[in-house]
């Protein structure tokens, strides 16, 4: 490995670490971020539950059907809060510094967005915990993988969205930009009901929607086997929509220390 | 003016302190429509949740004990509203917290208004807001094609208890930063609004939730202050709903007004 690769490795652990330290030291910032998708999942379950009894429902069991949104949820948010970290560092000038560091861009954005993919497990446990102490069925521990990898990759798009906008607009007050876009993103799909059972616009929208692709790949282990056929399209969509989201993200980069 | 000049009639020092609390009332309504942070949860939120639920579980009419509706929609409405005028309560406990935060609040206790003034202050707009909210929902309910049977009389009861049972929880959110002088912790209450919600018959009728939602449901207050909402919405006017409502928010104000009064005693013995 050569020293430059080493050196761009560091600086991006060091700043994935700086991400993470803030879980331990602000607490307070981080316990609705990771109570949110449980609260959700078992809220949503409890509510709509009687949803299975509609013909065409493909689980008899909500809560099983259902937690899946939450590895989604709990990617989206932790990425948008990225977004809001980042904001908030702009506005306190020490993004300015590490803009006038050596190190080169991309490295800073992957510094950034991918401190989402490790802080995303902290949601992920906690509803996976309650999810499994509550009856949901053992995904296996292929369909726990993909479910893991894929919600991590998420958390990291999200994040990128998330940095496009803080860095557009560089204050915090975009926050709910940053989460009503990655809420539409992964509720406007089929999260609550199977394709054939949502109503009205929705339907068209997560039809043509590439979310509910990734969604039901990493649902597909919670309610039935694990297949490639399931896998691959969800894969396909998070490339398509990482690629989109990384050069969005990178272009804001560009124009900040331009 | 000397130490024994006589003090203003009473009818003068209401309208003073009506004055006071109708300023500080725009200038808390005025901070929620410039800070994107503040309306976001009153109006976009809850509409996007509304856009959800609506097309993800609206086939729920079918399912044979759902009460008789023109549409999903109709249904959810009252939970959006109610949504809606919680956020809003908590919200108005972020700008109070940081109100308390930046010393604004220190400088009104100075003032020679009542000390409570600036709590009211904050409840009104909490109600205006509420209002607001209330005119919304019914607006996109009717652009998307929902009915209210009731007609005008019916939407006029449905904005007057989303108004105040925006200020009930007002009386929470003030009591939340009263007592912890904090935005953090007044943040970390969001989540909680949507287990209450959760817990109640907001967004489903109540003999269709699980269990135990659905025997919590039965004693949460926030139950029958839905239905009284939802009630002129999908049926005729009737009086029992709308007295159990404000039965309902009568529980939440006198709550938050306990809570409230305790945390302003505490905020002027430290001030």
């Amino acid at each position: 490995m050569t020293a430059g690769v080493a050196f761009e490795l560091r600086t991006t652990w060091a700043l994935m670490r700086r991400a993470i330290n803030e879980i331990a030291r602000v607490p307070a910032a981080v316990i609705p971020a990771v109570l949110a998708p449980t609260i959700f999942m078992c809220g949503l379950a409890a509510v709509f539950g009687n949803l299975t009894q509609l013909p065409g429902f493909t689980t008899d069991e909500y809560l099983t059907f259902i937690l899946p949104v939450g590895f989604m949820q709990g990617a989206a948010f932790t990425g948008a809060a990225t977004g809001v970290n980042l904001a908030r560092d702009i506005e306190l000038g020490w993004f300015d510094r590490l803009l006038a560091s050596p190190a080169p861009r991309g490295v800073l954005l992957a510094g950034t967005v991918l401190s989402a993919s490790l802080r995303v497990l902290m949601p992920i446990t906690l509803l996976m915990i309650v999810g499994l102490s509550l009856g949901v069925d053992w995904p296996g521990v292929d369909g726990l993988l993909i479910a893991l990898f894929i919600a991590s990759c998420f958390a990291a798009i999200a994040a990128c969205y998330g940095v496009t906008l803080a860095l557009k607009f560089k204050t915090q007050a975009a926050a709910p930009l940053m989460q009503a876009g990655v809420f539409m993103a992964v509720l406007f799909t089929t999260a609550y009901a199977p394709q054939e059972l949502l109503t009205g616009w929705l339907q068209d929208v997560a039809e043509d929607n590439p979310v509910p692709l990734i969604l039901e790949s990493v649902r597909q282990g919670f309610v039935g086997d694990v297949t490639w056929a399931d896998t691959w399209p969800g894969l396909l969509a998070l490339a398509g929509i990482g690629v989109l989201m990384v050069a969005l993200a990178m272009r804001g980069l560009r124009r900040s220390s331009a | 003016m000397s130490a024994g000049a006589a003090a203003p009639p009473l009818g003068a020092r209401i309208a003073g302190e009506a004055r006071v609390v109708a300023a500080l009332g725009r200038r808390s309504v005025r901070q929620a429509f410039r800070r994107p942070q503040f309306l976001a949860p009153i109006i976009v939120f809850p509409s996007l949740f509304l856009a959800v639920n609506t097309g993800g579980a609206g086939r729920a009419v079918d399912l044979p004990e759902f009460p008789p509706v023109n549409g999903f929609l109709d249904f959810q409405l009252a939970g959006a509203m109610l949504q809606s005028t919680m956020l809003a309560g908590v919200s108005a406990a972020i700008a109070l917290a940081l109100d308390i935060q930046i010393g604004f609040v220190d400088r009104l206790v100075a003032a020679p208004i009542a000390r409570w003034s600036f709590v009211l202050g904050r409840l009104v707009a909490t109600g205006v807001l509420g209002l607001v909210a209330g005119l919304w929902f019914l607006g996109i309910g009717l652009v998307f094609g929902a009915e209210i049977v009731a007609g005008v009389p019916g939407a006029l009861v449905v904005l007057a208890l989303v108004g105040l049972n925006a200020i009930a929880w007002g009386t929470i959110g003030a009591a939340i930063a009263l007592n912890s002088g904090s935005p953090s912790v007044a943040q970390g209450i969001f989540p909680i609004v949507f287990v209450i919600l959760f817990l109640s018959s907001a967004f489903f009728p109540e003999n269709l939730l699980l269990e135990p939602a659905k025997t919590i449901a039965e004693w949460n207050p926030m139950s029958p202050i839905a239905d009284g909402i939802r009630d002129p919405i999908i049926s005729e006017l009737s009086l029992g709903p709308v007295l159990e409502a404000l039965g309902g928010i009568a529980v939440v104000t006198g709550i938050g007004a306990v809570l409230c009064a305790r945390g302003l005693s505490r905020k002027l013995r430290s001030a």
